[in-house]
């Protein structure tokens, strides 16, 4: 039985296998709509999410199953005390597939080393978040054709941010791409990803503090947020906020044919006179992400070869 | 000079770094070990280290799980006693899991919550010897 617990648990071929599923099942959605017929998704939510849980329970309704779970700890066993293993153990006789969100880091493994059934991690804290980097992959190579010879420039919290860190892990494993690291010192991405990663992969790449400097060189840029919480003092914030956001004047230096991704939630690093422009790919990135999470399930399910 | 008799059957672990054999002692579990008899020799003069521990172990040969020495320090020289007599040295490598001999001190951890996990670190780095929780995949930085 096969779980995700990293983007890592794929190797490319596996990637662009998935991918391709993907890309059929967006071209033919009435060929899946009934794939999953009498098979049901557990969504073990242990904190609050919007999109995640909508775009799994999306997808395997999509795919003619059902969906039962939980959207918070509160509303579960966890609250009377219940471990995660247990709860999988119970879980695996009431579902076919369980897509896990848990606050603590581990839990979805710890889940999948108790399961009977395929375990999807759908974030564990600041760990891994396997089907939001499986989005950006497959948005990048659905919008672009391909995922490698570009360059993509990744701005904002690149310290922290988890999203960046996975992407890039991913990344890497494809030929000719280049990186420019856009953020402000302090936020800078860590050394084990720019040493461990990028330099250990041969992967050409730049640091630079602005926007404005790195735009009109980029194939992709997918933005993030910067957090007001992750600085020492306000002046450091205010100074440094407004570099990333991105407006309608930034834009006029990208490229006719740059991609903004982001992975949502954006507040306002994107400015909404964005939203208008063919560039701008957010939504649809999100509504890629049904795709992928639809032959991610097929795929865990071992249903790939049910359709003729 | 201090005599600790030889021993019959069991391990004498050699050139461990001074001051290093208590910690060993624990990791190794020798306090839980029935019937067996530790010698521990602390700051003996050594031509190699200036200073080094010793410790004597009388067991059977099969009781001690040794794999974790690697992890602590592999320049520790492990001579296997049976029949009064030196049958082996053994050469010791990091191993490439080790499990229930550190924990995890990440708070984000599932760890933290489910104490009855075990604490499984596997070796992310050979070259650096880094190991990193198997859980949530923090660098272990307390050795």
């Amino acid at each position: 039985m096969r779980h995700l617990m990293s983007p890592m648990d794929f190797s490319v071929e596996e990637l662009d296998k998935l991918m391709d599923l993907a890309a059929d099942i967006e071209a033919n959605p009435d060929r899946y709509s009934s794939i999953c017929q009498g098979k049901k998704l557990a969504t073990c939510f242990y904190e609050p999410s919007t999109r995640t849980r909508l775009s799994f329970e999306a997808a395997m309704l999509n795919l003619g199953g059902s969906v039962l779970g939980f959207s918070s700890a509160d509303s579960s066993s966890a609250a009377k005390g219940e471990s995660v293993s247990d709860t999988i153990r119970v879980i695996s006789s009431y579902a076919d597939i369980c897509a896990m969100r848990h606050p603590k880091e581990g839990a979805p493994l710890v889940a999948s080393n108790h399961s009977g059934i395929p375990v999807i991690n759908a974030g564990d804290g600041g760990h891994q978040h396997p089907t939001q980097t499986l989005t950006d992959l497959y948005t990048i190579r659905s919008l672009r054709g391909s995922l490698s010879n570009l360059t993509i420039g990744l701005c904002g919290d690149l310290k922290f941010g988890r999203t960046v860190h996975s992407l890039i892990n991913a990344l890497v494993r494809y030929p000719n791409i280049n990186y420019v690291l856009i953020s402000p010192d302090e936020l800078r991405v860590p050394s084990y990803i720019r040493d461990d990663t990028l330099k250990a992969a041969g992967a050409p790449f730049k640091e630079v503090e602005r926007l404005e400097d790195a735009i009109g060189e980029l194939d992709i840029l997918y933005m993030t947020r910067v957090q007001r919480e992750r600085f020492f003092n306000e002046e450091d914030y205010l100074r440094m906020k407004d570099f990333y956001v991105l407006n309608k004047d930034k834009m006029e230096l990208a490229k006719d044919d740059m991609l903004v991704l982001h992975p949502l939630p954006r507040v306002n690093e994107i400015s909404v006179e964005v939203d208008s422009d063919p560039r701008a790919a957010y939504f649809t990135q999100a509504k890629k992400g049904v795709y992928i999470r639809m032959a991610l399930i097929v795929t865990l399910l071992g249903l790939e070869g049910s359709i003729c | 000079m201090l005599n600790i008799s030889g021993i019959h059957e069991g391990y004498v672990l050699d050139h461990i770094k001074a001051g290093m054999s208590m910690k060993i002692y624990d990791y190794l579990k020798l306090g839980d070990l029935e019937g067996c008899t530790v010698a521990i020799i602390m700051n003996a003069k050594s031509n190699k280290m200036g200073a080094k521990d010793i410790i004597k172990i009388e067991c059977p040969i099969d009781a001690i799980d040794l794999d974790i020495l690697g992890y602590i320090d592999h320049n520790i020289t492990v001579n296997i006693i049976r029949d009064d007599e030196i049958v082996d040295k053994k050469r010791l490598s990091l191993p490439k899991e080790i499990k229930n001999v550190i924990k995890c001190k990440n708070p984000r951890c599932i760890t933290s919550i489910e104490q009855e996990l075990d604490q499984v670190f596997f070796l992310a780095d050979p070259d650096r010897e880094i190991y990193r929780c198997r859980y949530c995949e923090e660098k272990y930085s307390g050795k």
